[in-house]
């Protein structure tokens, strides 16, 4: 194991944390307002191949990155219509838009499938910084995803903690009756967290296909869209502790493709249970502390809210 | 989302009139004619309301009486189908709660709208705040709000560690931060201690000193003639009495308008020889939900033919007891015996066999599923015997619903539908019902008639001193203190997790009761012994 190859694996440590992150703080985001949203894996699918092909055909990588952003924000405000306008079940609303959103990714891209990309996001320039050791390549180096989970991940803690627009988001998945006495719309509050929600989701999913594997191929998301909703759960619905998750749960992304060539004898299929069986242990760790104070977890998570219903 | 009505931080109590007093001063509330209809039922009959500025009104009547409809259609919650809403003089048409609210009308429901993992700050300003919200300047202002109206609060504690008269205070600080000029309290003191019902009427008048106009929901009469200026007394979705100076009227009168002619006090059922004990506990120590000691070794005995209650400040273990006599909680030590047997850790089916039957405190939830039918909420504990082969026979079992039904007088809709459009008086009915059916030989009723009307009240009363002389062994445990020495044979005072006091509920005097209550029992009054 030499430092070469210590510095690529962090830098993919990172680059898969921000795409971890990225899809995660979307979850959270719905997650907050109320709505589980289990269609992420469905809703990175069609940002991932909505960027591409938008790549291809204008060969503009921002105008790319903005239609995957649309794409994942509309089927984010599918789950929307059918959770909170239709009041139907979350797990079965989301549950199907992955199913949709996958099947759906693979006719849409069919055509594209083994093509070159038509653009590529270019590593932002960060100057000298990019030249200091082991922190110039590792942090200074990467895609603009990378910044923009960043900048996403402090923008998402002020407004949901610092304004009273956060005060509304968090108060609508806390306890929906309480949030609209107090003259919130708890329906405009849900379906636009879950909007926002699954354009992140859309913005993860371009980040695949637009700078981290720029190419498209039917099953990219590779169940990370799983990983973010455990994700979630794992860093206790706070967006520094997500970030921390995002960076180690990335870690085993990266070690998966490197584990042979640092010569160590470790099942890389083993290697990706280790979000999950984290995500686990989080969870025994949340219910035995739930015994003497409220879970993490939002009160009103998945349930549909109707002002008439006793 | 809709922006706040006006900006941060509390104001002072706003003159919409404007300019001089009005010479003829309007009433601050006015309800004329108001008509609401549901499906199948009329709630609001032409029921009508006035109620002076800077004065406790209170609204009385029995459930099913229209108020709580009222209510919600002067803070805007229902529209009404006809009739007119008149504040200060002004006419409105509120189409939600934050109408109402701009008009400077804020009600605190009955269930508490807090978010338990907000602070006390964060749901008081949830409503109404700028759009950077700063902790402790918000905080503050919080807590200045609070100190005005002589409130007692930590602005910065989670709501979920506070006590529920804690939380009524946030509630009331919500609707102050809004600028309510008429607050409407619906039934505000049904989930407190004697003792915080009595801060609650202080900071009422301080309100109303203060010129804001409360409208205060109630059927406890005691409490009206306390601390109300004047009541408008409902029946059947009409106004039958309005405006009734508080001074010159009395509890007795009251009840009289809100029942019509119906009985309200009854009558000390004649006693009954007891016969061998049914109901034993000894030592029982168990905790509470949060794993604190709630039973420290409690002693009781009920024998056949005797009801046995027991009183006390609520949260001094009576409901953890009445668990661990239905098998709902864990015991740590100490033995429950019934008919005889040591029953300890035997499950509840089990001690239903034994012939227990439990009328927990919480009727929906524990006692009835809200989803489920009237006919399986019927056959709950039974469907072992509603059955052909492996599956449940409706036939049978609807027959039997039917007769439950039939028998105590449960008004419901098809027996087939959910229960949840049942009224409180008729779910208890049919909870009652159930467990009493089979003639059990043993009866732990917690709460039995706590929120229920005069009728409903009476039905259960009639219905456990039926069981009694029948030779069940009753346990009844009660925060009303009328109810208990009416029924009761012997009444026990409970106190931090034991019984500290005996009295003859026929020759014991009521301060006697209160000071054993708060902890002041000096030797248990050994009026008839254990037994």
């Amino acid at each position: 194991m030499n430092e070469a190859s210590l510095i690529g694996l962090f830098e993919a440590t990172v680059s898969f944390g921000a795409l971890l992150y990225l899809a995660a703080l979307g979850e959270m985001i719905a997650e907050k307002a109320g709505i589980l949203n289990l269609g992420v894996e469905g809703m990175m699918a069609m940002g991932a191949v909505t960027g591409f092909v938008v790549a291809l055909q204008t060969g503009n990588p921002w105008v790319a990155f903005v239609a995957a952003v649309a794409a994942g924000a509309s089927v984010g405000l599918l789950h929307g219509f059918f959770t909170v306008v239709l009041g139907a079940e979350q797990v079965v609303s989301g549950l199907s838009l992955t199913i949709l959103g996958l099947g759906l990714a693979a006719f849409v891209g069919r055509g594209s499938v083994g093509q070159p990309a038509g653009a590529e996001m270019v590593p932002v320039d960060w100057g000298p910084l990019s030249d200091i050791p082991w922190a110039g390549p590792i942090l200074f180096a990467q895609s603009p995803f990378v910044y923009l989970a960043v900048i996403a991940g402090f923008v998402t803690w002020f407004v949901l903690w610092r304004t009273r627009l956060g005060l509304a988001v968090r108060a609508a998945g806390e306890s929906a009756s309480t949030a609209d006495a107090a003259g919130h719309s708890v329906a405009g509050i849900r379906l636009a967290a879950v909007a926002v929600g699954g354009g992140l989701a859309g913005a993860s999913g371009a980040y695949l296909t637009l700078s981290l594997t720029p190419q498209w191929a039917d099953g990219i998301v590779a169940g990370r869209g799983w990983i973010a909703v455990a994700l979630v759960i794992f860093g206790a619905w706070r967006p520094g502790r997500v970030a921390v998750g995002a960076l180690l749960f990335g870690l085993t992304l990266a070690l998966k493709t490197r584990l042979q060539t640092f010569g160590v004898d470790f099942s890389p299929i083993l290697l990706s249970m280790l979000p999950y069986l984290l995500t686990i242990s989080v969870l025994v760790v949340i219910s035995i502390r739930s015994r003497n104070r409220p879970s993490p977890a939002p009160a009103a998570l998945g349930i549909a809210y109707r002002r008439e219903e006793r | 989302m809709t922006e706040p009505s006006h900006p941060i931080g509390p104001t002072g109590p706003s003159e919409t009139s404007g300019g001089d007093a009005p010479s003829v001063e309007l009433p601050a509330v006015e309800l004329r004619d108001i008509w609401k209809r549901f499906p199948g039922v009329v709630a609001n009959a032409g029921a009508s309301l006035r109620v002076r500025r800077g004065s406790v009104h209170a609204v009385l009547g029995e459930n099913g009486a229209g108020k709580s409809t009222l209510m919600n259609v002067l803070s805007g919650v229902y529209r009404p189908d006809e009739g007119e809403v008149r504040i200060d003089g002004v006419a409105h048409h509120f189409r939600t709660p934050a109408d109402a609210l701009a008009a400077g009308v804020g009600m605190v429901h009955q269930e508490f709208r807090l978010v338990p993992s907000f602070t006390v700050a964060e749901n008081v300003v949830l409503g109404a705040c700028e759009r950077i919200v700063r902790r402790p300047a918000v905080e503050s202002a919080v807590e200045a709000l609070a100190g005005r109206f002589g409130l007692a609060i930590e602005p910065d504690r989670p709501v979920w560690q506070l006590s529920m008269g804690e939380r009524q205070r946030v509630e009331i600080l919500k609707a102050l931060w809004r600028d309510a000029r008429i607050l409407i309290l619906d039934e505000p003191t049904a989930v407190l201690t004697p003792g915080e019902a009595d801060e609650l009427g202080a900071v009422l008048r301080h309100m109303a000193d203060d010129g804001r106009t409360i409208v205060f929901i109630s059927h406890k009469l005691h409490e009206v003639t306390g601390f109300c200026d004047e009541a408008t007394v409902l029946r059947g979705g009409k106004t039958v009495a309005a405006s009734l100076s508080v001074a010159d009227t009395d509890a007795s009168e009251l009840a009289g308008l809100m029942v019509g002619a119906s009985p309200v006090i009854t009558e000390r059922p004649p006693a009954r020889e007891a016969g061998e004990i049914r109901l034993q506990v000894r030592d029982l120590r168990c905790s509470d939900d949060r794993g604190l000691p709630a039973l420290n070794g409690l002693d009781l005995a009920v024998r056949s033919g005797q009801i046995v209650g027991v009183a006390g400040v609520a949260g001094n273990g009576q409901r953890e007891l009445a668990q661990a006599i239905a098998g709902l909680r864990h015991v740590e030590s100490g033995t429950v015996h019934l008919v005889g047997e040591d029953r300890t850790d035997a499950t509840p089916r089990q001690r239903f066999a034994d012939g227990l039957g439990y009328i927990p405190e919480d009727r929906i939830g524990v006692g009835l599923a809200p989803r489920l039918s009237v006919t399986d909420n019927a056959v709950l504990r039974t469907y072992g015997r509603h059955r052909r082969g492996p599956f449940l026979d409706a036939a049978s079992a609807t027959g039997h619903c039917r007769d439950l039904v039939d028998r105590f007088g449960v008004r419901t809709g098809p027996l087939d539908e959910p229960i949840a459009g049942l009224s409180g008086g008729n779910l208890q009915r049919l909870l009652v019902g159930r467990e009493l059916v089979g003639g059990p030989r043993v009866v732990v009723a917690a709460q039995p008639t706590r929120g229920l009307d005069v009728q409903g009240v009476k039905a259960i009363q009639d219905l456990l001193v039926g069981e009694r002389d029948a030779g069940a062994a009753v346990l009844l445990i009660s925060e009303d203190l009328d109810e208990l020495s009416t029924l009761a044979d012997r009444l026990l005072v409970m106190h931090a997790g034991r019984i500290v006091a005996e009295f003859d509920p026929v020759t014991a005097e009521r301060h006697a009761i209160g000071e054993a209550m708060i902890g002041h029992a000096e030797t248990a009054d050994d009026t008839g012994g254990d037994q």
